[in-house]
């Protein structure tokens, strides 16, 4: 028994070696890739969260200094608008967008029609946000004017093709033996998809519409054609000029004052909140909705 | 539509035509005992690729109906031919005559979905839904359009009792049904398809994952079902095949000289008994007796 059980031992080998090595890397390269993701995050809490946190809850409240020199809060504007923007934008492409993957996945198929939406949406992912923001403004700003609802045009345009797409591989991941199950039980196609394919697919999609509404929610370029550039509060999606984080970012960042820069400090903090917020609740709903998994 | 109209449009064909194999006596089926499945030249098509050929033989009422033969020779394709599964793979088609009852499946009328209902399928892999045991069997009623709750519970019950698992299940009737053993999946599977009460259960391998208890379960559970409904089985097993059914299909694969493909044939079709002691064909003996090459 005893030699049996020593053939087991691992013996040091070019193998083991090679396997340590490789190991190695693995970590190097994880650790290479949070490196910026950690030094991003931790920059922005650290000159952030103080500003953010200053005789709180002021600066989530109050209205943006119109005197940009000016020190003290406030970004509480912003975070309607960016809410109004990002809201608007995701009730405008996710619906289209999962509806545009169903059809392309369930019905499509390698129909014309499929192919061509297929290729549209792939290249509308490769239109740069300015250029989205540019066609926005002379479709809709120019003849209605700056409102939060041009800012979510733009970027329901910007979101629509990412959502199409990862809805699209999600429902493609969903074994088709589920589907056969359901066809063997006499339920008919649309009855597959919302009962079996949708429910399947659903934390894949959900995690595809949140990446979507966290890049948009972080988009500048495309508002900033449409949005426009206000202080006060302006609840309105179609009315008025509006803000969000994102511009005020810009704005103040790119200001001389100190009290504008720890503005901008504050306002990435906040945004950077808000995205883990909307994530973290959005990610508890669909486990509840899907704990049958 | 209820379970008790659900058979009106398609007539029971009372008079069946004598099925013994060419005078062979057929001592255990009644002269009258009602046609199933009535099959004459059916071939099953892969794009081009003709995997089944010239299938002609009758499925009887309330009989276990076997089909064995060498890996490759059609029997899954053959059996999916019986409740159109082959609908949703594209470019999958069926030729010949295929009755049900008198009617052609693939008649230009009928509909896939409720020749599915009335005909239901049981995989080799067990493909629960993502779903609670509950919602599992509860599926194809609520597709079939039973929403009162007591109603479903009645069913759910009822199934799950007949397919041998109730008194293990019946405390997580709300947990998901992934968290089942393999054999209690297979069993959740056959539970979920006579819970829509069709007429007919296919079984493609049923138990080719299963342990030799779990088998004997769901063999002695066929037995049981075999007075409510009528029963084709494929099975790899030929023990199987000699202890549960009442008649058995021999297949093979044949060199297609129209094609240079192999293509599966029904080499003969008889009483199981018949079959095992005494077959008329000699590659049946062959293979029955091992001596397959
Ligand atoms: N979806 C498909 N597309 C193309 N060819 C297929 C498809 N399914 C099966 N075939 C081919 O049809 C033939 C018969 O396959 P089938 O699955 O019916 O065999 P089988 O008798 O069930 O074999 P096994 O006992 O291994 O399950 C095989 O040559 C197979 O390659
Ligand atoms: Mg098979």
């Amino acid at each position: 028994m005893t030699t049996v059980a020593s053939d087991l031992h691992a013996k040091p080998s070019w193998r083991s070696a090679r396997s340590a090595i490789m190991t190695g890397l693995m970590v190097a390269a994880v650790g290479a890739v949070a490196l910026p993701l950690v030094a991003v995050l931790w920059a922005v809490i650290e000159r952030g969260a103080s500003v953010a946190f200053a005789s709180f809850p002021d600066f989530f409240t109050s209205e943006i200094p119109v005197i940009s020199r000016r020190a003290g809060p406030g970004m509480g504007p912003a975070i309607v608008g960016t809410f109004l923007v990002t809201g608007g934008a995701t009730l405008l492409s996710v619906p289209l967008g999962i509806l545009g993957a169903i059809y392309l996945n369930e019905y499509g198929g390698t129909r014309k029609l499929a192919r061509a939406v297929r290729f549209m949406a792939t290249v509308m992912t490769g239109v740069p946000s300015i250029v989205m923001g540019l066609f926005i403004y002379i479709m809709w700003t120019m003849r209605f004017g700056y409102s939060a609802f041009g800012g979510a045009l733009a970027l329901a345009a910007l979101m629509l093709p990412v959502v199409i797409g990862s809805t699209e591989q999600m429902l493609r991941l969903v074994p088709s033996h589920l589907r056969e199950a359901s066809y063997a039980l006499g339920a008919t196609k649309s009855r597959t998809i919302i009962a079996i394919v949708l429910p399947a697919a659903a934390p894949g999609i959900v995690s595809g519409c949140l990446l979507a509404v966290a890049r948009a929610a972080g988009e500048t370029a495309p508002l900033l054609f449409a949005v426009g550039a206000a202080t006060a509060y302006n609840p309105s999606l179609f009315d008025e000029a509006n803000t969000s984080l994102s511009l005020q970012i810009f704005g103040n960042a790119t200001s001389s004052f100190a009290a504008a820069q720890d503005r901008a400090w504050g306002a990435a903090f906040t945004l950077v909140l808000l995205t883990f917020l909307v994530t973290f609740i959005a990610r508890v709903v669909t486990a509840r909705f899907s704990r049958m998994r | 539509m209820t379970a008790d109209d659900s058979h009106d449009d398609i007539p029971v064909q009372r008079a069946a035509p004598r099925i013994g194999h060419r005078g062979s006596g057929d001592p255990q089926v009644a002269i009258d005992t009602p046609v199933v499945f009535d099959l004459e030249d059916v071939a099953v098509y892969y794009g081009a690729f003709r995997a089944v050929r010239g299938v002609a033989m009758k499925v009887l009422k309330n009989q276990i109906t076997a089909l064995i033969g060498p890996s490759g020779c059609g029997k899954t394709t053959l059996l999916r031919a019986f409740n159109r599964m082959h609908d949703v793979i594209p470019g999958a088609r069926v030729t010949g005559k295929l009755q049900y009852h008198g009617i052609d499946l693939y008649g230009p009328q009928v509909s896939a979905t409720e020749v599915r209902r009335r005909i239901g399928m049981v995989f080799q892999k067990p493909n629960p839904f993502p779903k609670s045991i509950y919602d599992n069997v509860a599926f194809g009623p609520r597709v079939n359009g039973t929403k009162n709750k007591i109603e479903l519970d009645a069913i759910v019950e009822k199934s799950l009792r007949a397919a041998a698992l109730w008194d293990e299940v019946k405390d997580r009737l709300g947990s998901s049904a992934l968290g089942m053993s393999g054999g209690q999946q297979q069993r959740l599977c056959i539970a979920r398809t006579i819970a829509v009460e069709p007429e007919v259960v296919l079984m493609d391998e049923p138990c080719s994952a299963l342990d030799p208890i779990a088998t004997a379960r769901i063999e002695e559970l066929m037995r049981e079902l075999k007075s409510r409904f009528t029963i084709v089985i494929v099975t790899h097993n030929m023990q199987q095949a000699a202890r549960v059914s009442d008649r058995t299909a021999f297949f093979t694969a044949e060199l297609d000289s129209a094609n240079d493909r192999r293509t599966g044939i029904l080499v003969e079709y008889d009483v199981t008994q018949k079959i095992f002691s005494n077959p008329s064909d000699e590659r049946t003996e062959n293979y029955i007796t091992g001596r397959f090459g």
